[in-house]
């Protein structure tokens, strides 16, 4: 392995970070999706390292689950998104906040 | 330090920096795409350094390719030009925020010495398209074709949702 699996894990740390970060202080919906996108990301990136570090392909076919479950997310998401905006002409999350007490 | 391990670090630090520049980038929703698809890429490239070509290719075609398109075609369709107008979410909730991800990157990294597992050998073919189909179609043939039922909900899903009026 070219770099320790420490190094990968710790990027992959950063990552998940930054999208946490992102998907709760951003109050606008569709950089919350891709915040999320980007956390699955960072999960895939450990499958890959703990793939190599294991020398087993079974990481890499769930980065495969988690891509089409990542696919399927945006898309419901996006839906969720259009028809939000045609409802209530706005994609800001205050401003649904229908569900809350 | 060899070549490849300056590929992962340059690719580490331009995914780490657009991915803060889409979180943090509040004008402009077109740009927060764009930087997204720079940290997808980067994130190819560190999946060639560790052997998973497979993955690299499907990052590239599912994320960059598929995934940003959707996401682009939202933002330019609604005609999302900035969310800097509308008032802004609470200092608090803001803060609590911040501290919420960065106590999740200290207990990340704070479990990272020792526990990780020693470093395999690998074989020539590690990570080919051969390698992970024969893995895919013999021993996780039914997650894959439960795969394809969870796309097509979500495809039914996608359509029913975006529709303007249920006839």
């Amino acid at each position: 392995m070219v770099v320790p699996l420490e190094h990968v894990i710790g990027l992959s740390a950063v990552l998940f970070a930054i999208g946490t970060i992102g998907a709760l202080t951003r109050r606008n919906l569709v950089v919350i999706l891709m915040s999320i996108e980007l956390m699955l990301n960072a999960v895939n990136l450990s499958f890959v390292g703990f793939a190599r570090a294991h020398g087993d392909a079974l990481g890499h076919v769930f980065v495969l689950m988690v891509i089409s479950v990542a696919a399927a997310e945006v898309a419901v998401g996006l839906g969720i998104v259009i028809s939000l905006f045609r409802n209530r002409d706005s994609v800001n999350v205050e401003d649904v906040s229908l569900l809350r007490w | 330090m060899s070549f490849p391990a300056g590929v992962f670090y340059v690719f580490a630090a331009l995914a780490v920096v657009s991915a803060l520049g889409m979180v943090l980038n509040l004008r402009n929703t077109v740009a927060g795409a764009m930087c997204l698809v720079v940290t997808m890429i980067s994130l190819a490239g560190i999946y060639v350094v560790l052997e998973a070509h497979f993955v690299a290719v499907l990052q590239i075609m599912v994320y960059a390719g598929a995934i940003l398109v959707l996401f682009l075609f939202v933002v330019m369709l609604l005609n999302l030009r900035s969310d800097a107008f509308s008032p802004p979410r609470s200092r608090i909730a803001k803060l609590a925020g911040v501290a919420l991800g960065v106590w999740a990157l200290v207990g990340f990294l704070g479990l990272l010495p020792g526990a990780l597992p020693p470093i395999a050998q690998i074989s020539p073919t590690f990570g080919s398209y051969r390698d992970v189909g024969l893995s895919l179609y013999r021993t996780y043939v039914v997650a894959f074709e439960v795969t394809s039922f969870l796309l097509l909900a979500a495809i039914v899903g996608a359509v029913v949702l975006a529709k303007r009026r249920l006839s």
